[in-house]
């Protein structure tokens, strides 16, 4: 068996990409920026995959792992918290630099393995393939490996129920009833909690979606009044531009107030959308 | 001898030894009775010792000697020893010395301890000490020996220290323990070389092997057996310990501290006679150690005030006698019997006499405080004054045939030895005379240091005559101090008697007459009899001691042996075990605990690494996977 | 070009992996790690598996899969429970086992 040329071009493009990747799980900050580098590593692995003759593996990489598994991720991510950022100081002594000894060392000595090794010829998988891929593995899996699928199976059910029962919250003590809420509510304020809701987005003249702040009696933008979720992206809209936008037009209007209305410039550092007064 | 004669012999260490387990056992309750017992175990072991003897009598010289075996004691690789019994000359005449005084002074006791709650207790050891000191002389080989060695030891530490509510008797006791080990030292090395070269113990198998071995071994032997017997007898170097056991109850300086228990130094060394005939370097180091210490304890004597220590420093002079005869061949063993013998009659007969004198004077010891008690005290002064010219050696009384016999023996030989070792003998005879008439007459002679007539301050007392329980033994014992010796001398009874144990001996003539050297003994114990006179009874004896010069001084303090003894072994002693514990402290406790701390600290540190970050647990980890694949690697080498 | 080059990316991204583990102290970063080494270890067994000409390979690496999966769901149920418990994802901050 030979190695073609197409997969030597495939992998000499993929390979580094995918080592930059993984290297980025290690420097990034934000837990939803690792995500994606690992979303990246693993899509690459499927093509990897499918040009070493398993197909089949490939599919199931993506399906599982990256549609299913990567997603779970994400998912507790959201729960835990997307602005759960490390501080990439590290608190452990010399932890840092451990951890990368070692993990280099690791690296030297298993390279160090396999290039001493010496491997067969390659044999390739056209023979085994020859009834397809799926079917192949099917085949050695039934007769061989029956045993160990069904305990894998027991596994995933046993999986399931973990997942469930590890979850599980109980109340420990009686349902709080309204006025107890209340109550404790009113408690917590020297903490600095506030009883009322939270004050609304703000409403502009060209503008009234959930990115723009409200204004305070004294003319200052309220930060509670714009989703906590869009603060931390940076997709809030600075309320000096969309006053100053207001104010440009109606200074235009009172000038000439003929012309059309032009519409609003984007919104600095946002996608936000950009369109005339709804 | 019949079997069923010999067979008794167990009897006699079994008997008293009875009669202590009795008294032990049956504790407080026997308080009353139980000292009739001890006197009546003592008896019925003499009545034994004395059928023996009668059966032993009547056999010819050449059958007089027989070894009784009850059983086989141990039996360890080579070496076999027996629970054996000789019977022979030698043993039977130790036998019915021990039983015989022994008996009297258990009598003398019942009246002596009349008023002390403990006279049970105390017959209890007095027959402990008979059992042990008859399994001493009775043993035919020499760890039964020993045991009867250490058995008079222990019973002597324990009477020593009777009355313990007094710490100083309780010291007294301890320190005769301590300095007897140092001699049992001695002959426990004896009996490793005896082993080492003969393979036995047993007296039958060492005495016929004896001139086999070398003249190094043999002379080993000798000076071990030596130094055990300085131990027990009270000789130089090993002496300081007879003073102070004076302050046990006199009927015990009396049996054992006089007539026995110190004897047994000179049995050991008569029954080994075999192996020192071998060994002449030995027996001059015994003349030597018997000469010097019958000078010494002559000298002491002569300035002890307390009349029980100035008797103890005589018993050491006369048994120095018995050493210098011991060591001068198979022609002094015998002279060197005669004298233990007819010396534990008339010694036992003067401590008694002692004991007497102290019951009449409410226990004080002080001869100064004594005088003129001859009228108040009449048998006690009859029976102590037959003693007095005993020891001294005046014709016809007993010690003048022991002692006499001694000092010519002392005479033969050739070079220097005859006129040192002779005149040191003449020259002791006269001190003795000295110190001994001194101790009488301070007594007994003189004014009345202890009434009121005499001084203000010096305590009233109202002595009378003791009661018939203890006047009797004393007479008795004058009576053998009297005619033992001629009885005994006749005819060279005893020295025949005694010949199948210590072999017939050589009569060399001594180098100066016979005549010359009795004359001569009997004017200096003339000279020191009237310089004792002339000083304490017909002058007034000052009533504390008075200045007297460095000789005195010196002899006083018993010539500093307790210093000596402390300068050179007791405080070098202490240093090197209080270095040794210093030692043991600092390296070896300090190396054990500094590495159990240090095992301590490291765990310490090793628990530093459970931080709880399990990030730290996977760098663990992760070090350990790789140490293994790099093993796995390196030692697959090129295997793929 | 030969097919030991894809047992070298798996061994480097294993140990990019592992040093994930090592430094991260966000507990889901820590495990994204982990995944990572898990499908380093399926790249290593399919290219075996090519080597080889043996499905047996492709066969443990789908075992390999069903089985990170599994541990996948319970590992991140249990990240949720600590977080509710504790309000942090943070790794360092599950030290209760120090001595």
């Amino acid at each position: 068996m030979t190695v073609s040329g197409g997969e030597t071009v495939l992998f000499w493009v993929i390979a580094p990409l995918m080592v930059i990747a993984a290297s980025g799980l290690l420097v990034v900050r934000r837990a939803v920026h690792a995500a994606v580098c690992v979303v990246f590593v693993m899509i690459s692995l499927a093509v990897l995959y499918v040009a070493q003759e398993a197909p089949f593996l490939g599919a199931v990489q993506v399906v599982v792992y990256t549609g299913a598994v990567m997603m779970l991720f994400l998912f507790v991510l959201m729960l835990v918290g997307v602005d759960s950022a490390d501080s990439l100081t590290e608190t452990i002594r010399g932890q840092r630099w451990i951890g990368l000894l070692l993990g280099l060392g690791l690296a030297v000595v298993l390279c160090g393995v396999v290039a001493s090794a010496t491997f067969r010829q390659p044999v390739g998988l056209a023979e085994a393939n020859a009834v397809t891929n799926p079917v192949a593995l099917a085949r050695v899996l039934m007769e061989h490996y029956v045993v160990a699928m069904e305990v894998v199976g027991i596994l995933l059910v046993t999986a399931a129920l973990a997942g469930l029962v590890l979850t599980h919250r109980r109340r420990l003590g009686a349902k709080p009833s309204q006025k107890a809420l209340a109550e404790a509510k009113v408690a917590e304020l020297p903490t600095g909690r506030t009883l009322t809701p939270l004050p609304a987005p703000g409403v502009y003249a060209q503008h009234n979606a959930m990115d723009a702040p409200a204004l305070d009696p004294e003319g200052r933008p309220i930060e509670k009044s714009v989703s906590r979720v869009l603060r931390i992206r940076g997709q809030e809209r600075s309320a000096t531009e969309l006053l100053t936008a207001e104010e440009t037009l109606v200074r235009r209007e009172l000038e000439r107030p003929d012309d059309p209305v032009p519409s609003v410039g984007p919104a600095s550092g946002t996608d936000g959308d950009g369109g005339g007064a709804r | 001898m019949t079997t069923q004669t010999l067979s008794l012999a167990p009897w006699l260490v079994a008997t008293p030894l009875l009669g202590a387990a009795l008294l032990l056992l049956v504790g407080r309750r026997s308080d009353r009775w139980g000292h009739w017992i001890g006197v009546l175990a003592s008896t019925a072991t003499f009545v034994i010792g004395l059928v023996i003897l009668l059966a032993m009598l009547a056999l010819p010289a050449e059958e007089r000697t027989a070894d009784h075996v009850v059983t086989t004691w141990l039996d360890a690789g080579g070496l076999s020893v027996d629970l054996g019994f000789r019977v022979d000359p030698l043993s039977m005449t130790f036998v019915m010395l021990v039983t015989f005084v022994g008996t009297l002074i258990h009598v003398y006791s019942v009246a002596y301890m009349s008023h002390d709650r403990d006279r049970r207790r105390f017959f209890a050891y007095l027959n402990l000490f008979v059992a042990a000191m008859l399994l001493l002389v009775l043993a035919d080989n020499y760890l039964l020996l020993f045991v009867g060695w250490e058995g008079v030891g222990l019973a002597s530490y324990l009477l020593i220290g009777f009355w313990d509510h007094r710490l100083p008797n309780a010291v007294a006791g301890k320190k005769a323990f301590l300095m007897n080990r140092v001699g049992d030292m001695g002959l426990i090395v004896a009996m490793m070389l005896m082993v080492a070269t003969f393979g036995t113990l047993s007296f039958a198998g060492v005495h016929e092997a004896a001139s086999g071995a070398s003249q190094g071994t043999t002379t080993a032997i000798g000076l071990m057996l030596l130094l055990a017997a300085c131990g027990k007898s009270a000789q130089l170097p090993l002496q300081a310990w007879l003073g102070d056991a004076m302050a046990g109850p006199t009927p015990v300086s009396a049996l054992i501290h006089a007539a026995t228990m110190v004897t047994a130094g000179v049995y050991l060394l008569v029954r080994s006679g075999p192996i020192l005939e071998v060994a002449p370097d030995a027996q001059l180091v015994i003349a030597i150690v018997g000469t010097l210490t019958l000078l010494f304890g002559a000298i002491v004597g002569c300035a002890k005030d307390d009349i029980k220590k100035a008797l103890a420093a005589s018993t050491m002079s006369q048994i120095g006698y018995m050493m210098l005869a011991a060591g001068l061949g198979p022609v002094g063993y015998a002279f060197a019997i005669f004298h233990l013998v007819t010396h534990g009659f008339f010694k036992a007969g003067l401590f008694l006499g002692a004991g007497s004198v102290m019951h009449a004077m409410d226990d004080d010891v002080d001869m100064r405080r004594f005088g003129g008690l001859a009228r108040l005290l009449p048998v006690t002064a009859i029976t102590m004054g037959l003693g007095w010219l005993a020891i001294l050696g005046v014709p016809p009384f007993s010690g003048f045939y022991s002692k006499d016999k001694i000092i010519e023996t002392a005479f033969v030989g050739e070079g220097w030895q005859p006129w040192v070792f002779g005149f040191a003998a003449l020259l002791g005879a006269g001190i003795t005379a000295y110190y001994m008439s001194r101790l009488v007459f301070m007594t007994f002679a003189g004014r009345r240091r202890w009434s009121g007539e005499s001084g203000g301050d010096l305590p009233e007392r109202h002595p009378h005559e003791s009661p018939a329980l203890m006047t009797w033994p004393m007479i008795i014992l004058a009576v053998g101090s009297v005619g033992l010796g001629f009885f005994l001398n006749a005819g060279d009874r005893l020295v025949h008697w005694l010949e199948p144990v210590t072999g017939h001996g050589e009569h060399h003539e001594p180098v100066l007459a016979v005549p010359v050297i009795m004359t001569l003994t009997l004017v200096l114990v003339v000279v020191g009899a009237a310089l004792a006179f002339w000083q304490y009874a017909t002058r007034p004896v000052p009533t504390e001691p008075p200045a007297a010069p460095a000789l005195v001084r010196a002899a006083r303090v018993d010539l500093h042996q307790d210093d000596v003894n402390e300068t050179f072994v007791m405080l070098p002693g202490q240093y090197l075990t209080r270095s040794m514990v210093f030692a043991d402290r600092t390296a070896v406790d300090a190396g054990w605990l500094g590495l159990a701390g240090g095992i301590g600290r490291l765990g310490s540190w090793l628990r530093g690494m459970q931080s709880g970050y399990a990030r730290q647990y996977a760098a663990i980890t992760l070090g350990g996977l790789g140490v293994i694949v790099l093993v796995v690697w390196l030692v697959s080498g090129t295997a793929s | 070009m030969e097919l030991t080059n894809y047992l070298y990316l798996a061994v480097i991204l294993f140990a990019l992996g592992a040093t994930t583990v090592l430094l991260r102290r966000n507990a889901i970063v820590v495990f994204m790690g982990i995944e990572l080494m898990l499908n380093a270890t399926n790249l290593a067994l399919v290219t075996f598996a090519r080597m080889h000409g043996d499905i047996t390979g492709q066969v443990l690496a789908f075992f390999v899969m069903v089985v990170a999966a599994a541990e996948v769901v319970v590992g991140l149920a249990i990240i949720v429970t600590i977080f509710r418990a504790r309000r942090s994802a943070s790794v360092d901050d599950a030290n209760l086992l120090k001595s």
